[in-house]
């Protein structure tokens, strides 16, 4: 096949214009040819003769005039297996092997595969000559770590395809033809285990779509108990800088109670990366006894690499969950931060002389980010069985301010929404989660109304805070008061978390549950106290009894002697039990 | 390959329009006019048009003067004959020494793959306890000082230059005042630090858009001798000043302004700068400290935002005192945790600052003219102490004295309870009287 090229013609920052006269179709890959490098690029406007093109890497040093070539292809990524465990880099190049031949700094017109095309699966086959495929459906699977991989009829299979050959079970490289297949008008097609897929295309091949329902447990008492997420469900965590987005982050990639991870580190910094790869491979997942990085993808797009493969990093991560969820599995996307995939494209527009919507983002900002939380789901596949992609996404709205329009577009298309606070986070209030401002239209697995009794008091705590800033507590009445040290107490030992403390740091539904109980029933209680020192100081006590519970693993014994003494506290000042 | 033209087709803002062939993006190339000469750089190509922004500003430059493309993009000179030099925007040196060309190397090179950097855990001890015990600079970290003008930032910043425990400084100012420059000049030699620092100095009365060259140069110069094993602490101030230049920039290029006339792609900017930060695996590490001033004192401009998104937490300046709330550094925990510093440590930052807080709420009270309850006579008492004997700029301590320190004043206030510390840290620290 003759492949389209073109000539440099302009050069504006990471765009830059192609003459040309071949067929060229929009976002086709294109690759700048400078000498030994071939720089990477995406067709994204085209005009009489011109392409518009943004380069995924610097381009200083090209010169008018330069080759460029057209690839056929959209921006694709491959699948198959041998993903997990990857540290990719916006356009699926691994970092690791990127190292090992260039050193410390990343080289420029490179690319590496992204899968081992060397390595042996064992290829265990699931369906016989004669049988009816339609795309998305199994053909066998390979052992991937802790997973079985399935090995499917590629997604861009359209129609129905009859199997004429499946390999034998046995050990099979990727590229391996492991089946052929004849669709309805006779013509036959080799697979293999791997293919490749446009990154910004959904994958569609599933049955239907269903409603999420199952909370996904993330082991944040704030999130689960009062604002949860569901499985197949999406999220936002909106927050001013130092609010605490990526150490929850971290937190939801490590406890998060879900089959796959996929951190999408787009436009960050690169230390919080590397502490993922670095920690990752240590840490333990109690769930499986392997380190938390068999369950893992990182794509690490950090701020100082080029902008435009930002933008292609958010994509690339969201088609290999889809991928995963395929399989059957529950697949967490973790995108920090969604507000700098918006910045470049607002970089791209502005260069591309767009007319300028509001903050100068581009008209299509809204829509965009639609799409893109809009795959995630809770979806039937086509071999039965149900899969999920739940995407949380982190906003860093300019100024803090979540009037801005990333952040309300995202507000507009997210299932839960949990905002940050500042002043939480200077309070040091961590998960800094704002418990009055968030929101989630999933259910707990706590009932309903109590969660609600909780969350008015919560309401009324604060509210009576803000009168007493204007009264003081001499005006404030000793019932309200224990309102407000009740608030207070739910606020520092269920809403707040110590993300450093071993035990503290994850909490099961099961002690969520158990421990609930026992706040809620404090804060059912009224207690018989004479005065607001007197008030005071038994909140601080009892508080203190349940910090130190916090810290006690649930299946220690000591963890039943301080429920007791508790216990004791409670009923002791318990006004109903005096009889008053 | 060095091409001559000498016919300049637009000049507009510091940047100028020539048309040529066979021109590199972000090539350098040198203007010869009746001013002398200036270094000037390739900002846009298209056709044969070529834009470029000139250094030393476009005042005087004739529509015929000579301009000499040089073949090759910035580039500045590196080895150790630079340390104790002194020189400018452009690379050239403005102390009397001898001209430096040999060794030249490329800025804003590649960024470093992640997979080469590793977890920083070396604290950088300064011995100001608001660093030390509530915020720990952390090698290879990026922290901007956040302040307004008039606060003693660049005093600080000199101070911690002196007093941090680094090989080697390189300072590049951006549009600083010339007594400011003298006095940075004039500390370091006093501390007896001249000989391990190199200095790229912008002044204000310098061209813009040398301002910009600043970062760059200094940065590309850090990451040779962190690559030979060295920890660089760079020292930038002040990055509004950078920022505007660009903004001065994008506003002649006729970009389209993003937030109050600053270019969309002011994060990517900074972050190409600030993400030089790094600490190799088996050689040295850059840590950098760069100064921000907040036009009206307000942390939402765009300006201190981005930056703040960028970095690994910020020290805020408040009135001389390095406000306890908004600083952050986000590296602390790799380096206070019980394993790496004294078990208290973490425990001491969170309690004192919880009770801060407080005690913050009740001055405003107090303030209102509310009656003071006996909770709230305590945490009055407090807060005094704490700002004295922690917060002042002038308290000169090691950290483990500061921790100490911190239990005294606690005790002081406080019974155990009411400090929310586990209860097993208040057996073996809380001071017996």
């Amino acid at each position: 096949m003759n492949l389209t090229t073109g000539t440099i013609t302009g050069i504006n920052g990471n765009m830059i214009t192609v003459e040309t006269d071949g067929t060229i179709m929009q976002n086709e890959v294109a690759y700048i040819i400078k000498g030994k490098e071939r720089l990477k690029s995406e067709i994204v406007r085209i005009g009489q003769g011109t392409a518009f093109l943004q380069v995924f890497e610097s381009t200083k040093g090209l010169l008018i005039g330069d080759k460029v070539e057209f690839s056929g292809d959209m921006l694709s990524v491959q699948l198959g297996p041998g993903l997990l465990k990857q540290i990719y880099d916006g356009l699926q190049n691994p970092l690791p092997d990127l190292a090992k031949e260039f050193g410390f700094f990343l080289p420029r017109g490179v690319e590496l595969k992204p899968l081992d095309e060397e390595k042996k699966w064992e290829f265990t086959p699931t369906v016989k000559v004669g049988d009816t495929l339609i795309r998305g459906m199994k053909l066998g699977q390979v052992p991937e770590g802790i997973f079985d991989h399935f090995v499917m009829l590629p997604f861009n299979f359209h129609g129905e395809f009859t199997v004429t050959e499946i390999a034998d079970k046995g050990e099979y490289k990727i590229t391996d033809t492991i089946a052929k297949l004849k669709d309805e008008k006779g013509t036959v097609h080799e697979v293999t285990m791997t293919f490749s897929w446009p990154v910004k295309i959904p994958i569609e091949a599933y049955r239907e779509k269903h409603v999420p329902t199952d909370p996904l447990i993330t082991q944040t008492r704030i999130i689960d108990t009062f604002y949860p997420v569901a499985n197949g469900g999406t999220f936002c965590i909106p927050g001013p800088f130092g609010a605490g987005k990526t150490v929850l982050q971290h937190i939801l990639s490590r406890y998060a109670q879900v089959d796959i991870v996929i951190v999408a580190a787009c436009g960050e910094r690169a230390g919080e990366v590397v502490e993922l790869l670095r920690e990752f491979p240590e840490l333990e997942d109690p769930r499986t006894g392997k380190t938390l990085m068999e369950r893992t993808i990182i794509i690490c797009n950090t701020s100082s690499m080029p902008v435009a493969a930002r933008e292609a990093s958010v994509y690339t991560a969201v088609t290999l969950g889809e991928y995963y969820r395929q399989m059957g599995l529950n697949v967490l996307l973790l995108a920090d931060s969604t507000s700098r995939w918006a910045q470049a494209m607002r970089e791209l527009s502005g260069r591309l002389e767009e007319i300028p919507g509001e903050e100068a983002f581009p008209a299509y900002l809204e829509s965009r980010i639609a799409e893109f939380y809009e795959r995630a789901g809770l979806v039937e596949l086509n071999n039965d069985g149900f899969g999920t992609l739940t995407i949380g996404g982190t906003v860093s709205p300019a100024g803090g301010n979540f009037e801005e329009p990333v952040t309300q577009a995202t507000l507009k298309v997210v299932g839960a929404f949990l905002g940050l606070s500042r002043d939480r986070a200077n309070a040091r209030r961590f998960p800094s989660i704002d418990p009055l401002e968030s929101w989630s239209k999933y259910k707990s697995f706590i009932k309903k109304r109590l969660v609600d009794d909780a969350r008015d008091l919560l309401r009324r705590g604060n509210d009576v805070n803000q009168m007493m800033m204007v009264v003081g507590e001499e005006g404030t009445s000793n019932e309200d008061f224990q309102f407000y040290l009740k608030s207070e107490f739910l606020d520092s030992v269920y809403l707040q978390q110590n993300a450093f403390d071993e035990v503290d740091s994850g909490s099961g539904e099961e002690r969520q549950k158990f421990v609930f109980n026992y706040v809620k029933k404090v804060l059912d209680t009224t207690f018989h106290l004479e005065n607001k020192d007197k008030a005071r100081e038994f909140f601080n006590h009892l508080r203190q009894q349940f910090i130190d519970w916090n810290y006690i693993p649930m299946d220690s014994p000591e963890f039943k002697s301080q429920e007791e003494s508790i216990s004791k506290i409670i009923t002791e000042y318990s006004e109903d039990e005096k009889g008053l | 390959m060095r091409k001559v033209y000498n016919k300049i087709s637009q000049i507009s803002g510091n940047v100028i329009t020539v048309n040529a062939t066979g021109i590199q993006n972000e090539e350098l190339a040198e203007i010869t006019s009746q001013r002398g000469k200036s270094l000037a750089q390739v900002i846009k190509l298209d056709h044969e048009e070529v834009s470029l922004q000139v250094f030393a500003g476009s005042r005087g430059i004739s529509i015929n003067d000579e301009v000499r493309f040089l073949g090759h993009p910035m580039q500045v000179t590196f080895s150790d004959d630079m340390l104790g030099r002194i020189f400018d925007g452009a690379g050239i040196p403005r102390d009397k020494g001898p001209t430096l060309n040999e060794n030249m190397i490329e800025v804003a090179g590649p960024s470093v793959n992640p997979s080469k950097r590793i977890i920083p855990d070396r604290m950088i001890r300064t011995n100001i306890p608001m660093i030390d015990i509530f915020n720990s600079l952390v090698v290879s970290q990026k922290l901007p000082i956040f302040s307004i003008s008039g606060e003693p930032y660049n005093e600080l910043l000199a101070r911690i230059a002196l007093q941090a425990e680094v090989d080697m400084i390189i300072l590049g100012g951006i549009g600083l005042k010339y007594d400011e420059y003298m006095n940075f000049k004039m500390v370091l030699e006093e501390g007896g630090a001249l000989s391990r620092s190199i200095f790229f100095m912008h002044t204000a009365s310098d061209p813009i858009v040398e301002a910009l060259m600043v970062p760059d140069l200094s940065l590309a110069v850090a990451e040779k001798f962190a690559l030979k094993g060295r920890d660089v602490l760079v020292l930038l101030t002040d990055m509004t000043n950078f920022a505007d230049a660009l903004k001065e920039i994008a506003i002649t290029m006729e970009q389209v302004p993003s937030n109050r006339g600053y270019p969309g792609d002011l994060y990517s900017q900074l972050a190409a700068r600030y993400e030089k930060a790094v600490d190799f695996d088996e050689a040295g590490s850059i840590t950098i400290l760069a100064v921000t001033t907040m036009p009206g004192d307000d942390v939402t401009h765009p300006v201190p935002d981005n930056t703040g998104y960028i970095t690994e937490g910020q020290f805020y300046l408040h009135h001389g005192y390095i406000d306890p709330f908004g600083s952050l550094s986000r590296l602390k925990q790799n380096v206070n945790s019980p394993k790496m510093s004294r078990k208290d440590h973490r425990a001491i930052m969170d309690g004192m600052i919880q009770l801060y807080a407080q005690f913050i709420e009740t001055e405003e009270k107090r303030a209102m003219g509310f009656r003071m309850s006996d909770w709230d006579k305590k945490l009055l008492k407090y807060g005094g102490l704490f700002r004295s004997k922690m917060m002042d700029l002038s308290v000169n301590i090691s950290l483990e004295n500061a921790l100490d320190l911190g239990w005294e004043i606690l005790a002081e206030c406080f019974t155990p309870e009411e400090t929310r510390l586990r209860t097993e840290l208040i057996k073996e620290f809380w001071p017996k009287k």
